[in-house]
């Protein structure tokens, strides 16, 4: 199917810029010239791929962004498991999100833990018209009384909470004083706020920040015995158990993880951190932030990690060891050993079934350049690939450990664009998200949810990687893709069509 | 080591080996502070009595786990149902972000809708210029026919005026002066999803009837025997249309289904992506005032669109979700009675063939006890067929319904002896649900995919009928209206009956001599 193979890196470079030109002309002269600065083709040793990001998306493109609350409440906060989340204002944000994430956790639902129910102050008119403050109080008396087992709250802000002046914080204050002390953390995640989620990601950082770190009693005893080995998993949110199958490699090579943020995470963990000797990060975009305050004001340093595939996973389990002394580094040898035959084994199966397959990836905060690895191990070359939300930083990672010569880069990519570049590179798979998936099938193009697993996972670490090689086969050799076109219709012409 | 490349073990089964059990524990003891273990058991057995159940009616602040979503959902079911029509939706982008997810979960199709893109500086200054934008953009992209336009509560609580910013963005020359843009403010701190589809379908309806805000004459109705049809917001709107559309033919009435989304949501793999399918022309939109009636499926999704037809002289009928054969009678009926024409045979058949397997079945189900939970009308609709079925629809919760709907069930409780003992709960959630099945306990729950939690706390079994339907595949295919969606309901209904009495008889030597091959 794919057309990039027979290609060589000029005409491949030719013919995704004449596609740039070819999408650009259908939007009026001003929105052309503005998304013009979000596509780009990757030259090889730039520092950058040489794209904006992070601005305002146009109205009435069909971006597939989201918002500020879905940064907080969504990503960062929402799959802390003993605390209970308050998605503060109208009923529709925290219906659509309501245990969409696959956070999975261990506990008892309604009892010790939440995650995966849906609290909300369910704004009227009158609570918009005479704000919303009494009843936010009232809410979290309720919430004592009948979710008694609850170690804290957090109050995420929807539009109308900002836009009416209400006093969240003062709120939060007064009932945490008034439950002895109780950690009440109000978040100003309204989704109005910031250009996408990551604004979001950054106000929920900094409310850890703030009424995390900042209340904690600095004379509390110690939770457990400091060991040299205690690091924290930063940035994963245990989709489908990705940071439990990245746990375990860190635990294997004789590290002590006190923390995970925050998929199967708690509050005391995130207390925890702050006495980690290193804190290991998967989600730079999402937690960037908190790692640096961590760095700056506790001294924990800071790495970032990729634990998809073989190869990334074995450098980056180097990496982290390089920061211990010899018995960890050792202990990393000894699990990229014990993985191997395992590795070996998937590859030998998968692999030739997946070699020189193309891909298209659109995604969010690390996995537009974290799974690229993933897919070499397998043979398959990433052809195409884009953010929702990334800053520059991430375009800087990508471009200089990540992307090959001659890659088309879309940021903040529009519905339009997305269906043209696929229609024209006519990749072998495309991995995206649940409002992309449908379109592209229908075209008849593989693909895979890239932020829900499609409902599998965990895609994280060695086992998780076999279960990578295997859906993405799945996807791929599916023999539905071979029955899209009926026997008896022309078939000489045969191309994936976008909508006209 | 638990993973194995010939067989690729899922989380499910990945997560149980003993490593990953003992790296979980640890966890748990070392990191977690966790509870008590005898507390909370305390707290998880306190929970399922009825002083527990008494302090969770007492709530007035606080909503866990609402049955219903926001007002802008409805207006985006709505606006897909017109032939090459695109939502668009004012306010924030994450709104509309998340409806297009909601959906295509549901259906497991795409579903189009743009967004503004309101930010903090349309917050200060309005959202005009995102308006003007977005609709040049929307159109010189996706070349609709036609732009829906509905609001986020952002636009809402700011106070935007959807009439001025379109009549403002067409001097600005963004769309062309007679180009089709209808509007509805959709607050989603009013009504539920329901209200959405009511706000939505009115104000496509009153905008091509009555002049387009302004700039053309009003419609002049010249009467003819054409019947309206509304769905009302309905999760098997692409089974249920197909079904309404196969029953008007064989009566051969004239009909106009108004936003017919069946297509759209169900559109082929075949190597073509059709962002746009089927739906209702403006061309039919507008020959609808003209129509003899307007029937709609679902009395309170339709609550003020009925009265602005009713407006336009034609006569109106609510119908409350039939799926029951005394629901699907009256609806015939209906037809029969403002067509004139008489009830074709074949439908008569149906009815017989309905009426034959509810003979056959009915033993199994009579005298269970249900709770059932859902939009308003999915709630009558089910009620009233359980009625029929010899069932108790013991337990019956809207959190979107209202004291209408309220009085409106008890009518139908107090109708049949098979009603004494139920009770209706409007504008409770399923926090108020769980607290129900514990202290007045069910044979069977039916309600949308977030009934598992239930099914999971309460060993209620759960029989998925609603929305959404996130966790099993294919469903909005089939009917649940007309005697054949009574039939589905029926056979969906006796499948899990069977399914329980058999995993509650499969145990070689203790409970297996009732694993019956015959039931």
């Amino acid at each position: 199917m794919s057309v990039a193979n027979n290609e060589s890196v000029a005409e491949i470079k030719a013919r995704n810029k004449e596609l740039i030109k070819e999408v650009l002309a259908v939007y009026p002269e001003k929105t052309a010239k503005r998304r013009a600065k979000h596509l780009n083709v990757h030259d090889a040793g730039k520092s950058d791929c040489g794209v904006k990001s992070n601005i305002k998306s146009i109205p009435g493109v069909m971006t597939i962004r989201g918002c500020a609350y879905a940064g907080s409440k969504g990503v960062v906060w929402g799959p802390i498991k003993d605390m209970i989340h308050i998605s503060h204002g109208p009923v529709g944000c925290g219906q659509y999100s309501w245990a969409a994430r696959r956070n999975y956790y261990i506990g008892t639902t309604g009892i010790d833990t939440f995650v995966t129910m849906q609290f909300t102050s369910d704004f009227q008119e009158k609570d918009i018209v005479f704000g919303g403050d009494k009843k936010l109080a009232k809410i979290m008396d309720e919430i004592q009384e009948l979710f008694p087992l609850n170690n804290g709250i957090t109050v995420q802000s929807e539009c109308p909470i900002g836009l009416i002046g209400d006093d969240i914080e003062a709120v939060s204050k007064s009932k945490s004083k008034e439950f002895g002390g109780k950690t009440i953390v109000p978040v100003r995640c309204e989704g109005f706020r910031g250009v996408s989620q990551s604004l979001g990601h950054h106000i929920a950082n900094d409310a850890v920040r703030d009424y995390v770190f900042d209340k904690m009693d600095p004379n509390r005893p110690a939770p457990f015995e400091s060991s040299p080995y205690d690091v924290a998993i930063i940035g994963d949110y245990n989709i489908g158990g990705d940071a439990w199958s990245s746990r375990i490699l860190l635990e294997e090579m004789g590290l002590r993880v006190i923390a995970q943020w925050s998929g199967d995470g708690s509050l005391a963990e995130l207390e925890n951190t702050p006495l980690a000797k290193l804190n290991v990060l998967h989600c730079y975009r999402s937690m960037n932030y908190i790692s640096r305050h961590m760095e700056e004001k506790f001294g924990v340093p800071w790495c970032e990690y990729n634990f998809f595939g073989p190869s990334k996973i074995a450098e980056s389990l180097r990496k982290i060891a390089s920061f211990f002394d010899d018995k960890i580094k050792e202990g990393a040898e000894r699990v990229i050993a014990k993985y191997q035959p395992l590795m070996e084994a998937v590859i030998a199966k998968y692999r030739p079934r997946l070699e020189g397959k193309t891909v298209m990836l659109y995604v969010g905060g690390l996995r537009p350049r974290h799974v690229i690895g993933a897919y070499e191990d397998l043979g398959m070359e990433v052809v195409g690939t884009g953010y929702e939300f990334a800053h520059n930083d991430d375009y800087q990672r990508t471009a200089q450990h990540y992307v090959k010569d001659g890659t088309l880069i879309y940021d903040d990519v529009t519905g339009y664009e997305f269906e043209k570049f696929v229609e024209k590179v006519q990749p072998d798979l495309v991995g995206s998200g649940i409002k992309e998936k449908y379109v592209f099938q229908k075209m008849g193009v593989p693909f895979r949810q890239m932020h829900s697993w499609d409902y599998s996972g965990p895609y994280h670490g060695y086992d998780g990687f076999a279960i990578f090689a295997r859906d993405m086969d799945m996807a791929i050799n599916a023999p539905v893709w071979k029955m899209a076109k009926a026997p008896w219709k022309d078939d000489s012409n045969s191309k994936l069509l976008a909508a006209e | 080591m638990t993973q194995n490349a010939d067989h690729v073990l899922d989380h499910f089964d990945l997560f149980r080996g003993p490593e990953y059990q003992e790296m979980l524990a640890n966890k748990k003891k070392m990191f977690e502070n966790p509870r008590d273990e005898a507390e909370v058991e305390r707290v998880r057995e306190w929970a399922k009595t009825e002083e527990y159940k008494e302090l969770n009616f007492k709530r007035e602040a606080l909503t866990v786990n609402p049955a219903k979503a926001c007002q802008p959902l409805g207006a985006v079911f709505v606006a897909v149902g017109f032939e090459k029509t695109i939502p668009f939706v004012h306010g924030s982008q994450g709104c509309v972000a998340y409806y297009r997810s909601h959906f295509s979960r549901h259906f497991k199709e795409p579903t189009s809708c743009v967004s503004s893109s309101m930010t903090e500086d349309a917050a200060v200054f309005g959202g005009l210029n995102n308006m003007i934008d977005g609709l040049a953009n929307t159109l010189s992209m996706y070349k609709p026919k036609m732009i829906a336009v509905s609001t986020t509560c952002m636009a809402e609580v700011i106070g935007d005026d959807l009439n001025a910013f379109i009549k403002t963005s067409r001097e600005k020359g963004s769309i062309p002066e007679d180009y089709p843009v209808p509007f509805a403010h959709t607050p989603a701190f009013v009504g539920s999803h329901i209200t959405g589809y009511d706000n939505a379908m009115k104000g496509i309806i009153s905008y091509f009837w009555d002049g387009r805000a302004g700039t053309v004459e009003k419609l002049e109705r010249k009467p003819n025997d054409s019947i309206n049809f509304l769905g009302g917001f309905d999760g098997y709107t692409v089974g249920n249309l197909r079904e309404i559309k196969r029953i008007f033919g064989e009566f051969g009435i004239k009909y106009t289904i108004l936003g017919d989304n069946s297509d759209v949501w169900d559109t082929p793999t075949d190597g073509e992506y059709r962002m746009y399918d089927g739906g209702t022309t403006i061309e039919e939109t507008l020959e609808a005032v003209n129509a003899k009636a307007t029937i709609s499926m679902q009395e309170y999704c339709t609550e003020k669109t009925l009265p602005l037809i009713a407006e336009h002289g034609q006569e109106v009928v609510a119908l409350n979700h039939p799926i029951s054969v005394k629901g699907t009678d009256n609806f015939l009926m209906t037809l029969a009675r403002i067509s004139g024409k008489e009830i074709p045979e074949s439908l008569a058949r149906e009815r017989g063939r309905l009426v034959d397997a509810i003979a056959d079945s009915s033993a199994h189900i009579h005298g269970k006890k249900f709770a059932i939970y859902g939009d308003p009308d999915l709630c009558y609709g089910l009620a009233e067929f359980l009625l029929e079925l010899g069932a108790e629809p013991t337990t019956v919760l809207a959190t979107n319904g209202g004291k209408a709907w309220e009085k409106k069930m008890q009518a139908l409780f107090d109708s049949s002896p098979f009603g004494k003992n139920c009770k209706v709960y409007p504008g409770k959630d399923l926090w108020h649900m769980r607290s129900l099945l514990f202290t007045d306990p069910v044979d069977f729950l039916i309600g949308n995919t977030y009934g598992k939690y239930l099914e999971r706390d309460t060993g209620t079994p759960l029989i998925r009928i609603g929305f959404p339907i996130f966790d099993r595949h294919h469903k909005h295919r089939y009917p649940v209206w007309g005697y054949q969606g009574g039939m589905n309901v029926l056979v969906t209904i006796l499948d899990k009956i069977f399914d329980t009495i058999d995993l509650a008889t499969n145990v070689p030597a203790k409970t297996d001599y009732s694993f019956d091959i015959i039931r």
